[in-house]
């Protein structure tokens, strides 16, 4: 029998607007030393799954609704309350999502650390204050966190995220669990730090001989490290199976289509390209912002910056996409708003088609506004929930005087048809669209001034991959017909190869590397662009494990001067 | 940290010069004048009078007189207690008041917070509801009828405590405290209900649960801390609104404080009495509000840190 046998799980949500059958029927299991992969899009019920298995779930409105959990031989799913706590401190442990919110900032990560050791309900196991101590320190090592005992004693908000979650491995691991689920623990991380955080987990899983559930939306992250996947949508299993019949010999729709949903390779490079004056001319920009925790922490009036873009120059030609990738940080967001006069450039200029547009006051850059737009990340947040997706599009439309209040009601439909959104739908407000849609909308809202430039910051990656697919085909389809030009930010290099002309990497304020995006992809002339390169996950199992066990060996030794290097640099 | 209060309390300044004029303003401008009493006073008595107290100037004298008064610490004499300065006379009303203060003040931390607290344990069950429509009845009710209606039930009928006084019968100075802290509890209550109810939804608390702590410990140590502080952050307001409204509570206690001063003032138009107390309690506001401000920033590790390098 397996460590863990799930049969037959329902869990139900009872809310306002009805039954929610979030997990409906899922049976699975997972035995030590093993790695489960639940592959889902979002909705798709494979965080519910993890979480009612430890009780963790709000109740109400969930409630379970049958179904056993079999935790070496003890049904999870009906012990008492007592059981429960000591399976969650001994037996079961978990890491989430965002380790940015998943730490206490009132309490120092030590306190947190060793919190499962001095307060176990199992009396024989709980150990003494000091002892905990000693026990988090080494563990703290071993996942890679530099001077550990100095450590110990700080805050949540004095580590970076990639450290953060580290933390939290550590803490899933203090009681040496023998059950670890991993709910998205990379998705919120760079794809640098999210390399070294799969290799870690493999690394502990292996040594430990644990069990590991590891939940994901993205089949490139668990191509390496999974023995087995379930591909969950809408509450239920559509296939479980090993790794390697699951990404070469699927024959389940759903998964082919998630598997074709990955941006891979490159289009062809298109003649829309002309070669005449850039569109849009940036030199030697630069945008510092006052450093305001270190300017109050600093003797006197020494004012400090945090140079978010420094020194850049680039143009883009009229017709091209230009894609921008860097990490967090990388001040690849802080250029694309420099660009559009929505960030204070300290230095530098921005011509478009010809024109200096830095230093024009608000009043004078109106009518440049028009012809330059921009797309926001998070299509939840970007849009005025108390405007109508009709009041959305025909504001700016009214504003720049393109449509009268004759035909505008006919110009706000053919933009919908534009972007792809139903007529029928005009009337309606942005919760009531899914977060494509929502997306479509934003596409509309941008597109509706009939812009020349447009900037995208990380227009896809809120999005499920199967509609991450269908958007930059959207994107690509209005690029053509309405003959734009295109700042494409992201940090996601696979979506930024599939739609860019021209890649830029950017890193620490500054353009490292610029070049056709499939000679770059070729023949990365900077460290960092390979490194960066190395670290995308491809949804190959067998080449996936050959490059995991790759830069293993090429990490031992180098990677605590790597991580140290990299702290520094973040604080 | 010392840099953050410094900046505040220069920023204070403007706002006590403000809330002086104003004052000064509107007590010159009331129909009425200190010496117009019932009693017909005779013109040359009148004269003398308003003479001895520089009435007769004009106004904008008045108030450059005032203000330099006031800069070397000297509100002046009473207008109605002859021989006695406004300064004697708060001094004299603040230890009873501030003592009854802290008393209330305790009894809301104490009342307020736990039913709060045990509110947001379960929200939307019978333990949510009943201490919140407590609550809501605590600040519905005016302390002039939940004071008359405490001494009727438990100085009267009961027997338990003094109906009235201050430190002369053992016990005399609960029921006071009482009256004036429920209105702060109930506020109290709903208060820390909402700030434990965001905090109970944080993924951290989520985290807390799934490492095996028992709810009790997840509460008091992952909880508490962030739960509280929009409590903190009213307690400032709060505390100056106590020494400032224990007017009705003292006069229904025969309580020698503050309040009385302050209400026969306006009615007596005692002039420097009315602009004394108002300015005793609008540096009382700023005062708590400050050290409010300052309990939050420290109760918080991120801008704690940032603050330490100052100075």
């Amino acid at each position: 029998m397996a460590l863990l046998e799930v049969n037959g799980l329902k869990v139900h949500f009872h809310t306002r607007d009805g039954l929610v059958k979030a997990v409906d029927d899922v049976s699975f299991s997972v035995d030590c030393g093993e790695t489960l992969a639940i592959v889902g899009e979002s909705g798709s019920g494979k965080s519910v799954t993890c979480y009612s298995l430890l009780d963790l779930l709000p109740k109400p409105p969930a409630k379970i609704e049958g179904g056993t959990a079999l935790f070496d031989g003890v049904d999870l799913l009906s012990c008492d309350a007592k059981q429960m706590r000591s399976f969650r401190s001994n037996d079961i442990a978990m890491i989430f999502q965002d380790p940015m919110t998943s730490l206490n900032p009132f309490i120092t990560i030590g306190e947190q650390l060793i919190e499962p050791l001095i307060y176990n309900p199992d009396k024989t196991r709980s150990q003494s204050r000091d002892n905990a101590r000693l026990r988090a320190i080494e563990l703290l090592d071993e996942v890679g966190i530099i001077n550990p005992e100095a450590r110990f004693d700080c805050y949540p908000h004095e580590f970076s995220g990639g450290m953060r979650q580290r933390v939290m491995i550590a803490m899933a691991l203090i009681n040496e669990p023998r059950l670890l689920i991993c709910d998205e623990p990379t998705t919120a991380l760079d794809v640098t730090i999210q390399a070294q955080i799969l290799e870690l987990i493999s690394q502990l899983q292996q040594k430990r001989n644990m069990a590991v559930i590891f939940i994901s939306h993205d089949l490139g992250v668990v191509a390496g490290i999974a023995d087995k996947v379930m591909v969950m949508c809408d509450g239920t299993v559509r296939e479980t199976g090993d790794t390697d019949t699951i990404f070469y010999n699927t024959a389940n729709d759903y998964t082919k289509k998630l598997l074709a949903a990955i941006p891979e390779g490159a289009k062809t490079l298109l003649s829309r390209v002309q070669p005449e004056a850039p569109i849009i001319e940036v030199k030697n920009l630069k945008t510092y912002f006052r450093d305001y925790s270190k300017a109050l922490a600093g003797a006197g009036s020494a004012k400090r910056f945090i140079k978010a873009v420094d020194g850049v120059s680039l143009h883009i030609q009229r017709g091209e996409i230009l894609g921008l990738v860097g990490e967090s940080g990388s001040g690849k967001s802080t250029l694309g708003r420099s660009i559009l006069q929505l960030a204070p450039i300290t230095e530098g200029s921005v011509h478009f088609c010809g024109t200096q547009i830095s230093g024009l006051n608000p009043r004078q850059l109106v009518p440049w506004r028009r012809k330059m737009q921009m797309i926001f990340q998070d299509p939840y947040a970007s849009l005025n929930p108390r405007m109508t997706v009709y009041q959305t599009l025909a504001e700016p439309l009214l504003y720049h005087g393109l449509a009268t209040s004759a035909n505008i009601d006919k110009q706000v439909r053919l933009l919908m048809d534009d972007v792809g959104l139903a007529r029928a739908s005009m009337r309606k407000y942005p919760h009531e669209f899914s977060g494509g849609q929502r997306q479509r909308i934003a596409i509309g809202r941008a597109i509706a001034t009939k812009p020349e430039l447009i900037i995208a910051d990380e227009p896809v990656s809120a999005l499920d991959v199967t509609i991450q697919a269908q958007i930059l085909d959207l994107i690509l389809d209005l690029v053509e017909r309405h003959n734009l030009t295109m700042l494409f930010i992201s940090h996601d290099l696979s979506v930024v190869r599939y739609i860019s002309d021209r890649v830029m990497v950017m890193n620490k304020g500054v353009i490292l590397e610029t070049g056709d995006t499939e000679t770059l992809w070729a023949n990365p002339q900077q460290q960092y662009t390979r490194h960066l390169l190395e670290s995308i996950p491809l949804a190959d199992p067998k080449s996936e494990r050959q490059r995991l066990a790759r830069s293993a060996l090429s990490k031992v030794g180098m990677q605590g001067e790597d991580l140290e290097q990299r702290f520094r640099a973040e604080i | 940290m010392f840099r953050f209060a410094f900046m505040r309390l220069l920023q204070a300044i403007p706002v006590i010069l403000v809330v002086i004029s104003i004052t000064f303003l509107l007590v010159h401008s009331a129909p009425g004048g200190p010496f117009s009493a019932d009693k017909a006073v005779p013109p040359e008595v009148l004269k003398a009078l308003e003479t001895q107290y520089n009435l007769d100037q004009p106004l904008w004298q008045q108030y450059i007189s005032y203000l330099g008064d006031v800069l070397h610490g000297d509100f002046g004499p009473s207008f109605k207690y002859p021989g006695r300065t406004v300064s004697e006379l708060i001094a004299s009303g603040l230890p009873a008041t501030a003592e009854l203060a802290v008393y209330a003040m305790l009894v809301a931390l104490i009342i307020g917070a736990s039913a709060g607290v045990f509110a947001a344990a379960r929200p939307n069950s019978m333990q949510d509801y009943i201490p919140m429509s407590a609550a809501m009845l605590g600040i519905c009710m005016p302390s002039f009828l939940l004071g008359p209606l405490l001494v009727l039930i438990f100085g009267i009928n009961l027997e338990w405590v003094p109906v009235s006084g201050w430190g002369d019968a053992p016990g005399d100075k609960i029921l006071p405290a009482i009256t004036l802290g429920t209105g702060y509890a109930a506020y109290i209550a709903r208060l820390s209900r909402g700030g434990m109810l965001e905090i109970l939804s944080q993924d951290y608390i989520r985290t807390a649960r799934a490492k095996g702590l028992s709810e009790p410990l997840v509460i008091a140590k992952h909880a508490l801390r962030g739960g509280l502080i929009p409590v903190v952050a009213f307690l400032g307001p709060a505390f100056a609104g106590l020494v400032g409204g224990s007017f009705v509570v003292e006069t229904i206690y025969q309580i020698p404080g503050l309040g009385r001063f302050y209400v026969q003032a306006a009615f007596n138009r005692d002039y420097t009495m009315i602009l004394g107390t108002t300015i005793f309690f609008a540096t009382l506001i700023i005062l708590f509000n400050l050290i409010s401000d300052m309990l939050t920033i420290w109760l918080n590790p991120k801008l704690r840190q940032q603050g330490q390098g100052d100075n």
